[in-house]
C-alpha cells in the first residue's frame, strides 16, 4: 500500500510499504477514506520528538471503513464506517476504568522506553515515535488498529468525512482543554495560538460559556477565523504586548483561565526568550521552546487555571515558577482522553452545535502529502488544517 | 531590584518593543553591524591587540567595511532576508578567521571569547534569517480572511453557554472556584 513515512527531519515520502496485518483478536483493518495533518505531525517534521525511525508511517488522525477485524473483536463489522481517536486504549487497565485513556497503562508496546525518559509510560498513539509504541499510522490507505472494540468511533452516514473526522484528535483536543478550565459565565479565556487546535479551543469555550475569549496569534488569516468562531478580541503577538493587552482587557486581573494551543515551537522571533530557547534547541541545551508557558504564568489571574493542550516533549528552562507557585495557579495537561469525549462530541454534530468542517482550508490526495507539509508549516497560502484522500480528493 | 527588571525585561516579561516582527529583530542586527563595523574600520589596532592578532589589522579593517556594507543594505532594503544570510555567511568567515588565529595568539581567552560571541550571534542571524524567509514566503499570497468560517450554527452570542457545564465538571477537572462552586466547599 502506499503512506506517508518519516524519512527523516523535514522529508516525508509518499511511498510503498507493507499492508497491514491483523495480529491480534481484537484488531481490525480500516481503509482510510480521510486523514489530516496537525501541528503534532509537524514536530515530527521539524524533528524536535525524539523516537522516530526512518521509514516510519506518520499520521494519527483518520477515518475510514473497517476491512477486516480479529476474531475477538464483538464491536466492529466489516463495512462499518468509523473514527479512530489517536490515543489508543485497552479500555481496561486503572486508567482506561477512571476515563484516563491517554495514559492506558497497556497500549504502549515500548513501555520501558517511555519510562526512561517520563518516569511512567502513557498510551500508544498512532504514528507517533517509538517511545508510545511506534504505530504505524493513518496518512495511508491501510491501517491496523490496535483494540479496535474500545475506542473506534462508529459514525452515521447522515454526517460528511469532513464533519466527523476531527473527533479523532483536534474536537476532543480543544474540548478537553476548554472542560479543564472549568469555565465559569465570569470568565475571561485567553487561548495562544489560532491553529486548528485553539480554533477548537475557542468554539469550546463558547458552547462552554465562557463570558470574554481572547484569541493571540500573527497570522491574519488564522486571527479572522479565530474571531469569526467567538474570539471577542485578537492580539497579534507581534505587533502588541501580550501581557499588557490582557491586563487592558480583564480590568488589570489577567485571565482566568489561559490555554497554550502552540507547544513547543513557539514562534522563534518575537521575544528574546523565544530567540535563546531556538538557539539552545539548535545546540541541544535544551529540547521545547516554552515561551508561551512562561508567558502564560505571567499573565494569569492569580489562582487561574492553565490548560496545556500543546504538545512539550522534553526539557525546558527558566520557568518562573516562583510566579506559579505564588500566584497559586493550577495547571493541568495531557494528550487527550479522546474516548472520554467522544459520545457527547458527536451528538453535538448531529445535534448542529458545531460543524468541524469549518477548519479544513485544503482538501488533496494523499499523495500530495509531502508538499502540504510544507505548506502547513509555512502557514502559507492561508493553510490552517489539511485533510488528505488516498485515491484522491472525491 | 534593577538587576531584577533588566532580567526580567530581557526575559519579555514585562513590556519592551511593541514591534516583534523578524523584521524589527532584522533591523536591530543591522544596527549592530554598522555599529561594529564602524569600531572595526576606526580601530582595527585595538580589536588586533585585544586578540593578540599581530599584523591582523588590514584583514579586521576589511572585515569592518563588510560588517557596514551588510548593516547598511540590510538597513536600506524592502526585502532584509538576504542580507541576513549575508550576516551569516560573514559570521562563518569571522568564526573561520578566529579559529585560524587561535594558535598563533598568546591571549587564547579572548580569541575564546569572541569565538563564543560570534556563535551566539550567529544562532542569532540564522534563526531571524529562516523565519523572514518564511514569512516572504507567505507574503507573496494575499492571506485569505475566514470571517465566514464560525462553525457554528447561529450567532456566537445565541451559541455561549449552550453546553454549559454547570459545575457538573467531570472527574478530576473541577478548578479553584472562584463563585460558581463557591456554596460546595462548606458541604
Ligand atoms: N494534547 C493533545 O492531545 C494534542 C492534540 C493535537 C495537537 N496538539 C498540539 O497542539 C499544538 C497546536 O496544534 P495545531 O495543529 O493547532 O498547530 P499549528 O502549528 O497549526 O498552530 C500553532 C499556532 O501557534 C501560533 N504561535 C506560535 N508561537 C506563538 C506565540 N508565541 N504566541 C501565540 N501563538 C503562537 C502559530 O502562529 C500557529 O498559528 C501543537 O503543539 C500540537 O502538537 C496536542
Ligand atoms: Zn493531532
Ligand atoms: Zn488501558
Amino acid at each position: 500500500m502506499k503512506a506517508l513515512c518519516w524519512e527523516g527531519v523535514s522529508d516525508i515520502r509518499y511511498q510503498t510499504v507493507p499492508d497491514p496485518k491483523i495480529e491480534h483478536g481484537r484488531d481490525a483493518i480500516v481503509k482510510v477514506s480521510s486523514t489530516a495533518i496537525c501541528g503534532s505531525d509537524l514536530h515530527l517534521f521539524n524533528g524536535f520528538i525524539p523516537g522516530m525511525e526512518a521509514g516510519d508511517v506518520i499520521g494519527h488522525e483518520f477515518m475510514g471503513e473497517v476491512m477486516e477485524v480479529g476474531k475477538d473483536n464483538k464491536k466492529l463489522k466489516v463495512g462499518d464506517r468509523v473514527v479512530v481517536p489517536f490515543t489508543i486504549c485497552c479500555g481496561e487497565c486503572e486508567q482506561c476504568l477512571s476515563s484516563n485513556f491517554s495514559v492506558c497503562e497497556r497500549s504502549n508496546r515500548n513501555k520501558g522506553l517511555a519510562e526512561k525518559v517520563f518516569g511512567h509510560s502513557p498510551a500508544g498513539l498512532f504514528g507517533y515515535t517509538h517511545l508510545t509504541g511506534g504505530y504505524p499510522g493513518g496518512q495511508a490507505e491501510y491501517v491496523r488498529v490496535p483494540y479496535a472494540d474500545v475506542a473506534p468511533i462508529k459514525v452515521p452516514s447522515s454526517l460528511t468525512d469532513d464533519q466527523v473526522l476531527f473527533l479523532s484528535d483536534i474536537f476532543p483536543t480543544g474540548w478537553q482543554a476548554a472542560v479543564q478550565c472549568d469555565i465559569q459565565p465570569t470568565d475571561t479565556v485567553a487561548v495562544w495560538g489560532a491553529g486548528p487546535v485553539g480554533q477548537f479551543c475557542i468554539r469550546s469555550a463558547v458552547l462552554l460559556g465562557a463570558k470574554k475569549i481572547v484569541a493571540i496569534d500573527r497570522l491574519d488569516d488564522r486571527l479572522s477565523m479565530a474571531k469569526a468562531g467567538g474570539a471577542d478580541e485578537i492580539i497579534n503577538f507581534e505587533k502588541e504586548d501580550v501581557f499588557e493587552r490582557l491586563k487592558d482587557l480583564t480590568d488589570g486581573n489577567g485571565p482566568e483561565k489561559c490555554i497554550d494551543a502552540v507547544g513547543l515551537e513557539a514562534h522563534a522571533t518575537a521575544s528574546f526568550d523565544s530567540v535563546i530557547d531556538r538557539a539552545k534547541q539548535a545546540l541541544m541545551l535544551e529540547s521545547d521552546r516554552p515561551h508561551v508557558l512562561r508567558q502564560m504564568i505571567m499573565a494569569c489571574r492569580p489562582a487561574g487555571v492553565l490548560s496545556v493542550p500543546g504538545v512539550y516533549g522534553g526539557f525546558i528552562d527558566h520557568m518562573p515558577m516562583g510566579a506559579f507557585m505564588n500566584k497559586a495557579l493550577t495547571m493541568r495537561t495531557g494528550q487527550t482522553h479522546v474516548s472520554r469525549w467522544s459520545d457527547d462530541l458527536l451528538r453535538r454534530i448531529e445535534e448542529g452545535q458545531i460543524d468541524p468542517s469549518f477548519v479544513i482550508t485544503h482538501k488533496v490526495s494523499l499523495e500530495e502529502g509531502p508538499e502540504m507539509y510544507k505548506t502547513f508549516r509555512e502557514k502559507s497560502h492561508g493553510c490552517v488544517k489539511v485533510v488528505m484522500q488516498p485515491g484522491g480528493v472525491n | 531590584m534593577l538587576m531584577i527588571k533588566a532580567v526580567a525585561r530581557a526575559m519579555d516579561y514585562i513590556p519592551s518593543s511593541s514591534d516583534k516582527s523578524a523584521r524589527n529583530l532584522a533591523r536591530r542586527l543591522g544596527w549592530f553591524s554598522v555599529a561594529l563595523g564602524a569600531l572595526q574600520l576606526a580601530a582595527p589596532h585595538r580589536f588586533a591587540r585585544a586578540l593578540d592578532f599581530r599584523g591582523g589589522e588590514p584583514v579586521i579593517a576589511a572585515f569592518g567595511v563588510r560588517e557596514i556594507a551588510t548593516g547598511v543594505g540590510l538597513l536600506a532594503a524592502r526585502d532584509p532576508a538576504p542580507f541576513v544570510w549575508g550576516r551569516v555567511a560573514g559570521d562563518a568567515l569571522d568564526l573561520v578567521a578566529l579559529a585560524n588565529g587561535f594558535f598563533d595568539s598568546r591571549r587564547r581567552g579572548v580569541v575564546l571569547l569572541a569565538l563564543g560571541s560570534v556563535a551566539a550571534v550567529t544562532a542569532v542571524d540564522l534563526i531571524c534569517a529562516q523565519t523572514l524567509s518564511a514569512d516572504n514566503k507567505r507574503r507573496d499570497d494575499t492571506p485569505p480572511d475566514y470571517a465566514d468560517r464560525t462553525g457554528l450554527p447561529k450567532a456566537v452570542d445565541q451559541m455561549r453557554g449552550v453546553a454549559a457545564m454547570n459545575g457538573q465538571m467531570p472527574r478530576g477537572m473541577r478548578a479553584v472556584p472562584w463563585n460558581a462552586h463557591a456554596g460546595e466547599a462548606r458541604t
